[in-house]
């Protein structure tokens, strides 16, 4: 058999952890991208995501809001829970994904004003007061740490922002509408490292508010920011554990190590 | 071997074909310009004795030997706008529908066929149907109506590519955006793809404006008359139920039927034929640029 018999994920007895997969299955036509994974990912906690392309990471995440479902030909087994619930049993598709923030690896700014940029959801759930939304959209774009750059232009398009200001605005449009859950996608490919580092500071601080489940490429991002982190290799998982474990001299795994050590990959 | 920045024989020839192929490209695009000038000029100067504001807007009179073409321009401004009313609204949203909601399956790859080869049926043909489905069946009799909605049917399919290719011209990453903070598909269409995508969409519908003006094989069958007096200067001088003339058929008849017809009259139905159209075209062009000029990325 092709997949390793998954390891029962180990006992913690914290409080229940905020998102549980299990079993997870996903392929595209014929194209196996996810065999059968299984994890907890705690509240209020940063989980990283490692690994190399093709390894599932992003069809992960997509499962996670279900935005799977409007991928062609993509096929899903096995379950996710958020709080106990199981995602494909909510009553409103789009409620679940006003609770699971996403951030994609490229910024998007959508072909709207900065201010409108940051409006779209909460205006799509049919919130329209104008001083709430102000004030809304100051906070978004204040956690995003991009006020301070954007608040004399609110009105001018979001899409001739520059890269690094893109991907901010698309992490404030992920914040606006409250999710519990926040998924970052290589959030930092196009973004420079000064800017990176902010907006670690900014997750550090959200944190204390929603979970976090960060896919990165960068290993050493995963090690300042999550308390557990996850391998994953061709929709396989080969670790996952606390960060300080995988990072260590003697991971469970001899590929982990020559992987977060850039032996290979 | 040293480094030499002075001209090889290679870089020479690089510069000597980029200048051939340069020269070559624009004599072939300059082509395209030569022949409309020359039609336009040539129309122009043939039709200059009759060209008056009095031709657009009196009558055929004497057999049409004498008048203007004012029932044909009327009849013609007819048929091409409720053909568009029809045809317009109707394959615009048609391919919201295949390009934002369709799963790809049987029966869309069906109607995506459909509508390709719908779009390859001659004319003619389009005439006969409009005449059986409309005329006949429907109990239209020859008329505007009828008429119009055998050109309507006849531009749908067009209508139908060229939306589509606009709406498939906004990056999926906008549309993945948007569901991503629970948006439906249908604020995403409203919200970011149907406004970005406007100006492509109108260019393609007003672009079948000249094809529906030109034709003349559908609506001989289906509404158009060779002559009919209505009241000049009046634009609603016509109603739907009516038959009507339509320039493309005016210019036909006087070509071929009316010999002794002055040699002017049918250059100068032609040029306020070319006139309405180009002018039209102008107009999508001056609404495409203030669209264009909003462009967002």
């Amino acid at each position: 058999m092709l997949a390793p018999s998954v390891p029962p994920p180990p006992v913690r007895p914290r409080h229940p952890p905020k998102i549980q997969v299990r079993d997870l299955r996903l392929r595209y036509g014929e194209q196996e991208a996810i065999r059968g994974i299984s994890f907890d990912v705690d509240r209020n906690d940063v989980f990283a995501i490692i690994g190399p392309a093709q390894s599932g990471k992003s069809s992960l995440l997509k499962c996670l809001n279900r935005t799977i479902e409007l991928v062609p030909g993509a096929k899903q087994s096995g379950t996710i829970t958020i709080d106990g619930v199981k995602v494909d049993e909510l009553p409103s598709v789009y409620a679940l994904r006003r609770r699971v923030g996403m951030v994609a690896p490229l910024p998007v700014g959508l072909p709207l004003s900065i201010f409108d940029n940051v409006a779209f959801a909460p205006r799509a759930a049919g919130f329209h007061d104008k001083q709430e939304l102000a004030a809304l959209v100051e906070q978004c774009l204040r956690q995003a740490a991009l006020w301070d750059e954007v608040k004399d232009r609110l009105h001018t398009l979001g899409t001739k922002l520059s890269g690094g200001q893109q991907q901010r605005l698309t992490i404030a449009r992920a914040l606006s509408h409250e999710p519990e859950i926040l998924c970052l996608d290589e959030f930092s490919i196009a973004i420079d490292p000064v800017t990176t580092m902010r907006i670690e500071d900014v997750l550090k601080e959200l944190k204390q508010r929603m979970t976090i489940v960060l896919v990165t490429n960068l290993v050493q991002q995963a090690r300042r920011l999550a308390s557990r982190t996850m391998f994953l290799w061709n929709g396989e998982i080969v670790e996952e554990g606390p960060t300080d474990v995988l990072f260590s001299d003697e991971p469970q795994s001899r590929k982990t190590y020559d992987y977060v050590n850039g032996i290979f990959g | 071997m040293a480094t030499t920045f002075g001209e090889t024989p290679f870089i020479k020839k690089k510069r000597r074909d980029e200048a051939v192929v340069r020269i070559v490209l624009g004599l072939m695009a300059l082509a395209m310009v030569v022949p409309l000038l020359l039609i336009v000029g040539y129309l122009v100067e043939r039709a200059w004795p009759l060209l008056s504001l009095d031709f657009i807007f009196t009558n055929p009179t004497h057999g049409m030997r004498e008048g203007g073409v004012w029932s044909a321009l009327l009849g013609t401004l007819y048929l091409v706008t409720v053909s568009l009313l029809i045809a317009a609204p109707v394959g615009v949203l048609a391919a919201v529908y295949l390009n934002e909601y369709a799963k790809k399956g049987w029966l869309t790859r069906i109607i995506n066929l459909a509508v390709v080869n719908l779009a390859g049926v001659p004319s003619i043909v389009h005439a006969l149907f409009g005449l059986g489905a409309f005329v006949l069946f429907a109990r239209m009799g020859r008329s505007i109506l009828a008429a119009s909605l055998t050109l309507a049917i006849m531009t749908l399919p067009v209508i139908i590519a060229s939306t589509k290719e606009a709406l498939a011209s906004v990056p999926l990453s906008f549309r993945e955006a948007c569901w991503n903070v629970g948006a439906t598909r249908w604020q995403t269409i409203r919200g970011i793809v149907l406004p970005n995508s406007i100006s492509g969409i109108l260019t393609g519908v007003i672009l079948q404006v000249s094809r529906t003006a030109g034709e003349t094989a559908p609506i001989m069958f289906t509404g158009a008359v060779f002559f009919k007096r209505i009241e000049e200067g009046n634009p609603f001088a016509y109603s739907l139920s009516d038959q009507c003339m339509a320039l493309s058929m005016h210019l036909f008849t006087i070509t071929t039927q009316v010999t002794d017809a002055p040699k002017a009259l049918p250059y100068a139905t032609a040029v306020v034929l070319l006139g309405s159209v180009l002018l039209v075209n102008a107009c999508a062009i001056l609404v495409r640029l203030r669209l264009r000029a909003r462009k967002k990325w």
